[in-house]
């Protein structure tokens, strides 16, 4: 894999504030790449570096192995799709979309052609001549993306692409940018703070928090392998143990959790000194829910030795969702777990009532450990 | 602390514009300055400084015409406002609330005392106060100011219903469902939803009637009669006969008038959740 | 919107709508409309003895007022406002491009710095003015030191009682109505826009041109009528600051009434003057679409 773009230590403060803190990055010709974080983390202010609109306070930024730091913006080989998508509003759709290659003295015939075969590949060629304000939010969309691929960009940034859609046009759309990525084959960026997002359409995530990286991984491997606390209570819900380990060998691990009066066992070890706090983190989804009432005693659970991985509580609150149902379980060390359960059949057998006495159990596979 | 380079879009620290903005405000500030310093000139001369005084200042007191113009001028500017607050409002609401036949001429209408040019109300005022309604001569003051103030409302209200009219489209109108809901009757709800959320409009329809008016020269310069002579008028006939430092003293006096009355309307406005002024 | 209609018919609470619009109609019909009416028809009147008139529905005055000497001024007064108002639009557009994108703080005190002078009294502003174009003036004093200086021989600058003095003084007066027009527009403008255009190529001057000015149109067409149209009609500049050549039609009017005691010509010079400021207006729509697209 070839690299295309490389943060170096780039810090940006507007007056005393720090927007990013001596970020180091760098992104792969072909990636999806995508600047995941709670507005305000810097993840904008990145991209904006990028693009040639913002001028960071320390550090470079190279493309292609060139010096970019100080390049105006008309003069880099990046184009951006704004969040707003900034369609000009007084120039029709293919005059949008040729503005660029204007710019660039591209003569009137080619220019044409070039415009005409952007617009057929976001399915707009219908379009040319209406001008914006008869367009509705995602033909917009499309102009904005069709008008900054027509140039033929190194990379493709994209600003918070879908939110300002409906749910139901932003899975289609989601659909069709990884479709386009796929064909055009130039490297995208996008920055979002939609999670699911990220994980729907990126190669690779990077996660930010407060102007810094938390972690840069796979979709698959944030949300299996979070790095912290941070990482894992954003990417999707999770239910955090406090603890610290007792038993570490290489093919298991055992921590106590000294507030809930249990231990959990899992199945890999995980190279932690005994003296440090660590945190079990469980996905809600990988909670199994067990009926606890007139004395049922604790679930067994496959590899894993009776009394682990199991503690005691009662339903407080059940959210029915459609396709799954989220129930807010009260520990009985106080502490509140979520736990989703799909609805497998349209009648569930088990019908689990409000107060109904529980027991939540999980793999020992289930589990992550974190030091953070 | 603006010791960066401008950001991409800074285009107000750009030095050609900024080189515009310098030369602007020197332009609109020096004559104002230059007029105001030589009302301390110790000269007639309005061009060579000759060192301080004030006497410029004791003679301006002592010119009870030039009072008395000041006096009429206010008085006229305040009742002028007044009726304008009321009239302009009331056809703001009107336009705003309904619907009926005739609407885009009368609206139109309304705009028309704004765009017709100063000199030609000026005209029709003389025509008709000498021929059409001789307003009586000799009537006690302030009475005999009734006729500058008519015109003066004729081309203020309309300026208030602008300002006014253009606040009500954000009104949301369901403020004034939830007081009917409520038990308000239709007058309660005007009174007690919409006119507290006219009232940066208010104010600010209210100053711009109040200089509208102060600021009359030429429509006044047609209507007044030797004995109602106002502010503008008196200090016409001054600059054309003799220009002495005196309307400088003048001058400086009513530029302080200005200045405070305006930052006294930005904090009002300020408060009244308009637009923030700073400090 | 699911919103009530902002609109109800009058016909449903007619008590209601005339206590709004009667007040307000009333003094509009009396004393704006019936002295204008009187103005019209005096226009098509002649002078018969001292001070009566006799509406003898003649076109005499508007004949008269077509003749070259009167067209001319006509044609110079629209020539001197159409200049002094491209000169406040070559000022106001830069300024208040330069505001819109100051810092929220500055952008408060350019804004009460280019409208306190609106705020100020006309003729104060106008008088200020004579003291620095006088021939012994501050620009003089200025130039003359300036030229002692440098031992060079000086004789005072004509500005005074000129063509020059009255377009100062005119751009002096109307400057801030240009400004806060298009200052308005491009405050409104999103600022993606030039972004987006920067980002596809283009230098800072080409997006001014490309995108910021058409999208600028509406605010800057607002602008050339606010600071055209009264610039037509006024009477103090020309009158304090121009001399006998530099008379506008606002000036001819005024003598007419006051001086040659000739109403109806008057009045026929006063129409003439409200159907070119409508004209004018007229051309508002064209200027707006201009730039502006759909």
């Amino acid at each position: 894999m070839r690299t295309i773009i490389e943060f170096r230590n780039i810090s940006k403060s507007f007056g005393d504030v720090l927007a990013v803190d001596d970020v180091s990055l760098t992104i792969n010709e072909g990636e999806f790449f995508a600047l995941l974080g709670p507005s305000g983390c810097g993840k904008t202010t990145l991209l904006r570096m990028l693009a040639g609109f913002e001028t960071p306070s320390r550090g470079t930024i190279l493309i292609d192995g060139r010096d970019i730091t100080r390049t105006p913006p008309n003069r880099r080989p990046v184009n951006m799709v704004f969040q707003s998508y900034a369609v000009f509003p007084h120039m029709s759709v293919l005059q949008n979309v040729e503005y660029g290659l204007r710019m660039d003295g591209v003569a009137a015939a080619e220019r044409r052609a070039r415009a005409r075969e952007a617009l057929a590949q976001v399915k707009l060629e219908a379009l040319e001549a209406r001008m914006p304000d008869q367009l509705s939010g995602g033909q917009r969309q499309r102009v904005a993306l069709a008008r900054a691929i027509v140039k033929r960009p190194r990379v493709l940034l994209l600003d918070e692409p879908l939110s300002a859609l409906d749910a139901k046009l932003r899975e289609e759309l989601r659909f069709e940018l990884s479709d386009l990525q796929d064909r055009l084959g130039i490297t995208f960026v996008m920055v979002t703070h939609d999670q699911d997002e990220a994980l729907a359409l990126a190669t690779r995530c990077a996660v930010m928090h407060k102007g810094s990286l938390l972690q840069v991984a796979t979709p698959a491997d944030l949300y299996e392998f979070p790095s912290s606390r941070l990482v894992a209570d954003f990417i999707g819900s999770v239910n955090l143990f406090e603890g610290h380990v007792i038993a570490d060998e290489s093919d298991h691990a055992v921590i106590d959790l000294p507030e809930h009066g249990a231990r959990a066992w899992l199945d890999h070890g995980v190279g932690v000194s005994e003296t440090v706090t660590v945190w079990l983190a469980v996905r809600p989804e990988k909670v199994e829910l067990h009926k606890r009432g007139h004395g049922t005693p604790p679930p067994e659970i496959e590899g894993t030795p009776a009394g682990y991985n199991v503690l005691a509580g009662t339903i407080r609150d059940i959210a029915y969702l459609g396709s799954e149902s989220v129930f807010d379980v009260a520990l009985e060390s106080g502490q509140r777990l979520r736990v989703i359960r799909p609805n497998l059949t349209r009648w569930d057998q088990e019908d689990f009532i409000w107060d109904e006495p529980v027991w939540v159990a999980w793999h020992a596979e289930a589990a992550a450990v974190l030091l953070q | 602390m603006s010791r960066d380079p401008p950001a991409l879009l800074d285009y107000g620290r750009r030095w050609p514009l900024r080189l515009v903005m310098f030369a602007v405000f020197l332009f609109l500030y020096v004559p104002l300055a230059a007029l105001v310093l030589f009302s301390f000139n110790d000269s007639r001369r309005t061009t060579r400084w000759q060192g301080f005084t004030l006497d410029w200042y004791r003679r301006m007191i002592a010119d009870t015409e030039l009072i008395a113009a000041l006096g009429n001028s206010l008085v006229i500017a305040l009742l002028a406002t007044l009726i304008s607050l009321v009239l302009g409002t009331l056809a703001a609401v009107a336009l705003w609330r309904f619907r009926f036949p005739g609407k885009a001429l009368v609206s139109g209408g309304f705009s028309l005392p704004i765009l017709i040019p100063e000199i030609v109300l000026g005209v029709a005022f003389l025509i008709f106060f000498a021929h059409v309604l001789p307003w009586p001569v000799g009537l006690p003051w302030p009475l005999s100011l009734g006729a500058i103030t008519i015109a003066h409302v004729a081309f203020c209200f309309p300026f208030v219903a602008v300002v006014v009219r253009a606040r009500l489209q954000s009104f949301n109108r369901e403020e004034e469902e939830a007081a009917r809901d409520l038990g308000a009757g239709p007058w309660r709800a005007l009174v007690d939803v919409i006119l507290p959320y006219l009232r940066p409009s208010l104010l600010a329809g209210g100053l711009l009637a109040f200089t509208l008016s102060l600021d009359d020269f030429v429509i006044t310069f047609f209507t007044a009669g030797p004995d109602t002579v106002t502010f503008p008028v008196k200090v016409y006939s001054m600059v054309r006969f003799s220009v002495t430092p005196k309307v400088n003293a003048i001058s400086t006096v009513m530029l302080l008038i200005t200045v405070a009355l305006t930052f006294v309307a930005l904090r009002l406005q300020a408060r009244h959740g308009g637009r923030a002024l700073p400090g | 919107m699911s919103a009530a209609p902002r609109e109800t018919s009058w016909s449903g609470q007619k008590g209601a709508f005339l206590a709004l619009l009667g007040p307000p109609l009333g003094w509009f019909l009396l004393f704006f409309a019936a002295p204008l009416a009187v103005v019209w028809a005096y226009s098509f009147g002649t002078n018969v003895g001292a001070a009566e008139i006799a509406i003898s529905g003649t076109f005499a005055n508007y004949a008269r007022a077509l003749e070259p000497l009167y067209l001319g001024i006509l044609a110079k007064s629209v020539g001197i406002a159409a200049l002094a108002t491209l000169i406040c639009l070559l000022l106001g557009f830069p300024v208040a491009l330069a505001i819109s994108f100051a810092a929220p703080q500055a952008r408060i005190w350019l804004l009460i710095g280019i409208m306190l002078p609106f705020w100020t009294n006309l003729l104060i502003r106008t008088y200020a003015l004579i003291a620095v174009l006088r021939d012994e003036g501050l620009v003089n004093t200025a130039l003359a030191s300036l030229a002692d200086a440098l031992g060079l021989p000086f004789a005072p600058l004509r500005m005074i009682n000129t063509n020059v003095a009255v377009i100062v003084g005119l751009v002096y007066v109307h400057l801030p109505f240009m400004v806060l027009p298009i200052y308005a527009a491009l405050d409104r403008m999103d600022r993606t826009l030039i972004e987006a255009s920067l980002d596809l190529g283009a230098g800072h001057l080409r997006t001014m041109f490309a995108i910021v000015i058409p999208l600028a149109a509406p605010g800057i067409a607002a602008g050339l009528l606010l600071t055209l149209v009264p610039a037509l009609g006024s009477y103090l500049a020309p009158d304090l600051l121009g001399g006998p050549n530099s008379q506008m039609i606002a000036n001819v009017i005024e003598r007419q009434f006051k001086r040659a005691n000739d109403w109806p010509f008057g009045a026929a010079l006063s129409f003439m003057l409200v159907y070119l400021t409508f004209l004018i207006l007229a051309l508002r729509p064209l200027l707006a679409r201009k730039g502006a697209g759909a």
